[in-house]
């Protein structure tokens, strides 16, 4: 257990510290810093004070260390765009996009796998068919193009529901939550539906094809043929199995979720960090987009860290090993 | 002929079942003429919607020529601009086309390349190749095409960035793609190389990269081709999501994406032809697209090998 | 006493996309209680069919299309799904082929076995375990209750076989379908499960279906027999006379090429031919000046080394072994000793038989001589001098020509996307022995003509032909190179039986016409005493004996071999009735 965790552990470093690298490279080598920081009519001798000031001249690798030095200790840097703190930026946007991924991911699944079940299941039917079709309409219509349609549908036709923003937010310590008003709430289902939909077909197809295979194997066929319940055969024997697999992939898709966020914050006007890094791109303000990079790909190996721990928990072909001979 | 004939044969498995299936034929029909409308583009539109010189702003938001008010000349109408809408779409189908797929054929031969080698000669060679694919794999595709973007941007001086966005928008595109072609073909190299037939070529003292090409590659060109048509779904839904966020192509070369991002501010005024056929016209041919996919991946089953 | 099981008139079709293919027509059985009644034919013969008609469980699209099945009087097809279902597991089960794959890996073996028990009655869960150890220590499992605990993945193959048959047995069934129980197990585990099988019907009662490919487990264990062939019964009755004085000419063909473990054929003769025929355009197909003597004159070219000239390849002290991944990032990874100090030699012009059940290290030899495994230590050395281990050997290195290779599984040997021609003509190409294209043409078609193929296979591709075709297409290939030395790996483990004897008469022709020197490699023993003129029995990585076949088979050495020897299925009480 703790040889694999730590192998897995060891591979997670390197992905942050060539992300970091990709980061730091951004950095160093998009733009000048400099340049950006002072006026037009700033002298040479203050432009060349400043950079001494930063450490520019350092050795590339000196710089290197600092920056990931800075990274670890939480010291990130201030925007270009607004001069604010990096850390206290992403921080403020963070909760925004947490939750609308949370709770997007929570539909996916919720949906997508009950689905996924009864169209692997029922092959032939009228219903799974029409499932079928329609998750393929779901995968090739693009997250904005849903997120206008929702918008035209429910606020614009029939004023349902908000379009825009996060209607009232509540703070907790310095973490502004959605879910414990009212209008937070109406606030947040069009963006979750959007930012879901994709993800919820997605899941749907991954279970059913696992599902699929999973019923063709040899003990599936043995279990039948020991007349065990074809429900204990669907939900225990053959459920369990297609897991596997599936959960690998759904971490995977957290990381899309915050991913495709972009594009839904953008449709929806979410404050969240998705429209914080889209800014950061018409601006070029290369700071925050090199945390933000950072960032994502924390989020995204810490997700992959549990699900491997997860895999061990689930599958004993992991976490024993067989007998000799 | 008779050969000809027995080459068809060989495949005849996905015909047959190509002509039981009426989905895939009409997906396959949708697809072809997307192709041939964005292919003859200029020979069957009334006006060049990226030629100033051709459009006329006294002729913006005009509707269909079917309802009140429309104007024959512009059979779907006109957008906020006074380009025909049909002119308008059938340039950005040619764009958003091109861009996919050139993004995915540059994908697939990196992407290919890479992953056979990693699973042919395994070893370091294989390691560090999926650590790569680990790292891009961290940065979702969306984030990628963005980033490349952004970076392109800091570089680049604005001139010559708008003059190399669409090679920009493809390379981000590609480079968000590539790792499902590698892992794709690692794995099923990893399948091929230890049948027989490989140890066979391998006895005889065969070069490696004959093995790969000659041997290897053919028989795992069933599961990259399902890769390559569901990616080339993703690639024009992501040229799309780009150009709607307004970091794709140029604004004076509009693709579905920038149109659908212009009429999204005229939906709410009544003015949804501007949004409506643009979108109409991406979305059935991402679906015609995953359609395809599907049924490659029913007939190669690429699971299954 | 009344049928347990009766079969009438019974027919399955499932409809393709050429029209519908009758996979089994107008089959009669008859069961009786604690009877082993062996179903046995080549593969394509219906076996597995009348199997899952049986069990309600015919894949769809797949139907009964006429005929009665009766299990103790009772009508099982006019059940409904429901029904039928409650049958399995409580009146008829199955064993399973792979044990492998049986067995669900994420349930432990207790809940697999309490589960199906509760199933079917009305025990409490402290009852269904009692029984389920009680199971588990009939079928063999030693220490049970422990054990029972573990994950299948834990359980080594021959372990998690007696799981399997524990599991069919826990419902108390009064029919049992085992559908080649013992064919992924090795001869001596097969020996113990056999005996398992037949304690089971004698103690039990139970009536088992056996349905196998083998001759030599239906002779050992089975009460009755049917020979099926292309989903028809040929011939049926008791076993000793079925086998003893075999009334079918199908019978008779199929007991004929069954190779003998105590008798060496020069040849096997009234072999059925069960390859499709050919149409005569197919066969007139010839390319200008190709035939079967020009690519025998061809081979004989040139000067080669005689019979009698000293050995032409001698291992000496071989040790291969194989790292896994370290068990942590750092520190010494496990290896795993494949080959230990083995030192064996082939003479020139003979045959060398290489005999090892699995994980005996026989297929690493192989690839140690080829090149494509790197030994440890040890040397190899080739018409006297040594040959480059593993990747030091160079791609152009003569050796590669000289020694050629024929795999196992002929489906996985040929390159499914290149045609015959450019399969054969690689060879040809890569080392330089024919120049134009139009020669190789010519090679071609006549090496196909040399191993009876129709000249016309080089315009085809893999797929189209059978196991036994594409195996005669491999030998061609390993021919064209012109070696010296033929190593065959299991050439002959993939194909049926008559195909198999095909084959081994192929190559005995070839080996006398060209006087080639062999290392066959093979599980089977007798196969190898078909084959072999010297015999080298490796287990386990380590040489057990080596020495002359006759001398072998006749009186064995090391305790092992004499194991082996007594393990394997005999079909001594027939050969004692003049067969052959």
């Amino acid at each position: 257990m703790i040889g694999f965790v730590l192998r897995r552990l060891a591979q997670s470093v390197f992905v942050m510290l060539a992300v970091s690298l990709l980061a730091f490279a951004m950095f160093h080598y998009v733009g000048d810093p400099v340049e950006v920081m002072v006026g037009q009519e700033t002298s040479i001798e203050d432009r060349e004070r400043l950079r001494e000031q930063l450490g520019l001249n350092d050795p590339v690798l000196t710089q290197y260390a600092r920056f990931l030095g800075d990274l670890v200790t939480g010291n990130f840097g201030f925007s270009y765009r607004t001069r604010q703190p990096i850390g206290e930026m992403i921080l403020s946007r963070m909760p925004a996009t947490l939750e609308l991924g949370f709770v997007s991911l929570l539909i996916s699944l919720i949906i997508g796998i009950p689905a996924g079940i009864f169209t692997a299941l029922r092959s032939g039917g009228l219903a799974a068919q029409t499932i079928l079709v329609t998750t393929l309409v779901g995968i090739s219509i693009p997250t904005f193009v849903i997120g206008l349609f929702l918008i035209y549908l429910f606020g614009v036709q029939l004023g349902w529901l908000p379009t825009y923003g996060r209607g009232d937010v509540v703070e907790i310590g310095w973490w502004k939550t959605s879910f414990a008003s009212w209008s937070g709430l109406r606030a947040l289902i069009l963006p979750a539906i959007t930012l879901g939909v994709y993800q919820l077909t997605l899941t749907m197809r991954l279970v059913r094809s696992e599902m699929q295979d999973v019923m063709n194997t040899d003990f599936i066929k043995f279990a039948i043929a020991r007349g065990i319940d074809y429900r204990s055969v669907h939900y225990r024997h053959a459920l369990r199995n297609s897991m596997v697999p599936v959960i690998t992939i759904i971490g995977l898709q957290f990381g899309g979720i915050i991913a495709f966020s972009i594009v839904t914050e953008s449709v929806f006007q979410w404050p969240g960090m998705g429209l914080l890094f889209l800014d950061s791109i018409r601006f070029v303000d290369i700071p925050v987009l090199s945390v933000y990079l950072v960032l994502i790909a924390l989020i995204f190996v810490v997700i992959n860290l549990i699900v491997d721990i997860l895999y061990f928990v689930i599958d004993p072909r992991v976490r024993l090993k067989p007998e000799a001979g | 002929m008779l050969t000809w004939w027995r080459r068809v044969r060989v495949e005849n498995e996905m015909l047959y079942l190509f002509l039981r299936r009426p989905v895939a034929q009409l997906a396959a029909l949708a697809a072809f003429l997307s192709i041939m409308g964005a292919l003859f583009a200029p020979l069957i539109t009334p006006s060049n919607p990226y030629d100033l010189a051709s459009f006329d702003i006294l002729d913006s938001f005009l509707p269909p020529a079917w309802s009140d008010g429309g104007d024959p000349r512009f059979i779907i109408g006109t957008d906020d601009q006074g380009r025909d809408l049909y002119s308008s779409i059938l340039y950005g189908t040619r764009l958003s086309l091109l861009i996919g797929l050139c993004s995915v054929a540059f994908a697939a031969v990196l992407g290919t390349a890479l992953g056979v080698a990693a699973g042919y000669f395994g070893g370091r060679f294989d390691a560090v190749v999926m650590r790569i694919a680990d790292v891009q794999l961290s940065l979702p595709a969306i984030l990628t095409a963005l980033l490349v973007d952004g970076v392109a941007r800091g570089l680049l001086p604005r001139q010559q960035h708008e003059e190399l966005l669409l090679v920009v928008l493809t390379v981000a595109i590609a480079l968000s793609l590539w790792v499902d072609f590698a892992r794709t073909a690692r794995a099923s190299t990893f399948v091929e190389r230890n049948k027989e037939y490989v140890q066979a070529a391998e006895i005889m003292g065969l070069h490696p990269i004959r093995i790969m090409a000659v041997a290897i590659l053919p028989n795992i060109l069933g599961p990259l081709m399902v890769i390559g048509t569901v990616d080339l779904a993703v690639a024009i839904l992501l040229e799309a999501t780009l150009s709607f966020l307004g970091v794709g192509v140029p604004a004076d070369q509009p693709s579905l994406g920038t149109l659908i991002d212009t009429g999204k501010d005229y939906m709410f005024s009544g003015e949804w032809w501007i949004v409506i056929f643009p979108a109409a016209m991406l979305i059935s041919m991402i679906i015609a697209v995953n359609l395809l996919g599907d049924f490659f991946r029913a007939v190669l089953n690429p699971r299954l090998r | 006493m009344e049928d347990l099981l009766t079969l009438r008139d019974l027919s399955v079709v499932y409809p393709t996309r050429f029209g519908p293919f009758t996979a089994i027509e107008g089959i009669n059985l008859t069961l009786q209680k604690g009877e082993i009644h062996g179903l046995v034919g080549e593969s394509g013969a219906g076996k597995s069919t009348i199997g899952a008609a049986i069990m309600g469980l015919i894949p769809a699209p797949g139907y009964i299309a006429q005929g009665q099945v009766h299990l103790d009087g009772m009508d099982l097809r006019a059940l409904d799904a429901k029904a039928y279902h409650k049958l399995r597991g409580a009146r008829i089960s199955m064993i399973f082929q792979d044990p492998q794959t049986s067995l669900n890996p994420l349930l432990t073996i207790e809940d697999q076995l309490v589960e199906t028990i509760r199933q079917h009655t009305d025990q409490t869960r402290t009852q269904a375990r009692d029984k389920a150890i009680a199971l588990l220590q009939e079928t063999g499992i030693h220490d049970a209750e422990a054990r029972m605990a573990e994950y299948p993945h834990q359980f080594s193959g021959g372990m998690r076989q007696r799981v399997v048959i524990a599991l069919a047995l826990c419902t108390e069934p009064d029919l049992i379908i085992a559908d080649e129980p013992t064919t992924a197990l090795d001869v001596a585990i097969q020996k113990q499960i056999l005996q398992l099988i037949r304690r089971l019907a004698k103690d039990r009662g139970i009536g088992f279906i056996l349905i196998t490919h083998d001759i030599g487990v239906i002779a050992e264990i089975t009460d009755s027999v049917t020979v099926l062939r292309g989903g028809k019964v040929m011939e049926h009755g008791q076993t000793a006379q079925v086998l003893g004085r075999p009334a079918h000419s199908y019978t008779r063909a199929l007991m004929a090429a069954v190779p003998l473990l105590d008798k060496r054929l020069v040849r096997f003769t009234n072999i059925m031919d069960s390859e499709p025929k050919l149409s005569a355009p197919e066969l007139s197909w010839k390319v200008a000046g190709a035939s079967a003597e020009y690519a025998s004159d061809w081979l004989l070219a040139g000067d080669r080394a005689q019979a009698g000239d000293g050995p032409v390849l001698q291992v000496r002290d071989l040790d291969v072994t194989f790292y896994g991944n370290r068990p942590f990032a750092f520190g010494a990874r496990d290896g795993f000793k494949a080959l230990q100090s083995v030192s064996l030699q082939v003479d020139r012009g003979k045959v060398l038989g290489v005999i090892g059940e699995s994980g005996s290290g026989k297929s690493t030899l192989a690839k140690a001589i080829v090149g494509l495994v790197r030994p440890s230590a040890g040397e190899i050395t080739f018409e006297g001098a040594p040959l480059p281990l593993g990747r030091d050997r160079a791609r152009t290195h003569p050796a590669r020509r000289k020694i050629q290779m024929v795999f196992q599984d002929p489906y996985s040997s040929l390159n499914n996307r290149r045609r015959i021609e450019q399969i054969i003509g690689e060879p040809l190409r890569f080392f330089g022995l024919a120049k134009t294209r139009a020669d190789r043409r010519r090679l071609v078609a006549s090496v196909l003509d040399l191993v009876e193929m129709p000249q016309r296979a080089m315009l085809k591709y893999p797929h189209q032909f059978s196991g036994g075709q594409r195996q005669r297409i491999a030998v061609a290939r390993a021919l064209v190179a012109r070696p010296e030395f033929l190593i065959c790996d299991e050439p002959t483990s993939a194909l049926d039986v008559s195909i198999q004897a095909q084959i081994l008469n192929l190559l005995k022709d070839l080996q006398a016409t060209f006087g080639l020197s062999i290392l066959f490699i093979s599980h089977n023993l007798a196969v190898v005493r078909q084959m072999a003129d010297d015999v080298a029995v490796l287990r386990r990585g380590q040489l057990q004996e080596s020495g002359p076949a006759e001398a072998f088979f006749e009186a064995p050495q090391a305790e092992y071999s004499r194991q082996l020897l007594a393990e394997t299925p005999s079909l001594a009480m027939l050969s004692a009735t003049g067969h052959g």
